[in-house]
């Protein structure tokens, strides 16, 4: 089970609360410090793209965010509902009117969240898509008592 | 924190400052702040992003449109960043080659080329 779920409405005002509790609970976990920039910005992109997906596709359902902390990594899932082509299927149809600048935004999203992060995992299907993202975490210091 | 833009003139440039998050929510403000700019006749500008504490793609698309925008009024977009965490994602995206990025106002005022 994750440790922290949230499921938000697709607005974008939104999604600034989820990059900030998606960075406090990768801190907690055990991020490097100075890879939590990089986890506010990942997820961020990710859920500005399932946004954006349910909002051209009139989807109504939240977007999810799953924070999962293991044993030596931490790994974030944002998951939409929307219909992704399949490969091989047209690409184009599936966003239901998006203009050229919405899938050029999408696919930039996507360039970020690759280029920041090693290790991601984009699926994607009929009913929806998901990007999991993890990251190492260092144990916290032993206390001494 | 939401995002806070002034503009002034300097010489033949203005010079947009930038303060807070761009993203998704932000970013269509300072679209249309550059939009209005460029549509009031200025084509030099300079986007000081000294203030930034966030930026993501959705903000790249605008400053890119923006370029897009004063480009074809033969102007100029140049940046202003010192910020490590801002820069990188300009170099991830290969944009650093896309946009002149100087240290200071100063700088970005004063270039030609």
């Amino acid at each position: 089970m994750a440790t922290v779920e949230l499921r938000f409405s697709a607005l974008p005002e939104h999604v600034r609360t989820a990059r900030l509790v998606a960075a406090a609970v990768a801190r907690r976990a055990g991020v490097d410090e100075a890879v939590l920039d990089e986890v506010r910005l990942a997820v961020g992109e990710a859920c500005t793209r399932a946004v954006g997906l349910h909002q051209s596709a009139g989807i109504t359902e939240p977007v999810r965010v799953s924070l999962i902390e293991e044993e030596k990594q931490f790994s974030i899932e944002v998951g939409d509902d929307a219909p992704h082509a399949v490969p091989g299927g047209k690409s184009s149809g599936a966003r239901g009117g998006a203009d050229d600048s919405d899938v050029e935004e999408d696919e930039m999203g996507l360039a970020v969240i690759s280029g920041l992060v090693d290790d991601v995992e984009v699926t994607a299907g009929e009913h929806g898509g998901l990007i999991r993202m993890s990251w190492p975490t260092t144990p916290p210091a032993v206390l001494v008592p | 924190m939401d995002l806070s833009l002034s503009t002034r003139t300097v010489g033949d440039r203005t010079v947009v400052e930038v303060g807070g998050e761009i993203d998704v929510y932000t970013a269509p403000k300072l679209r249309e702040q550059l939009v209005e700019l460029v549509n009031d006749g200025n084509f030099h500008l300079v986007v000081d992003m000294e203030g930034v504490d966030f930026l993501d793609s959705t903000g790249l698309g605008v400053l890119v449109g923006g370029l897009k925008r004063v480009r074809a009024h033969e102007g100029s977009l140049r940046l202003v960043c010192n910020q490590e965490r801002i820069l990188k994602i300009f170099r991830i995206t290969g944009l650093t080659k896309v946009f002149p990025i100087h240290t200071s106002v100063e700088e970005a005022v004063a270039a030609t080329d």
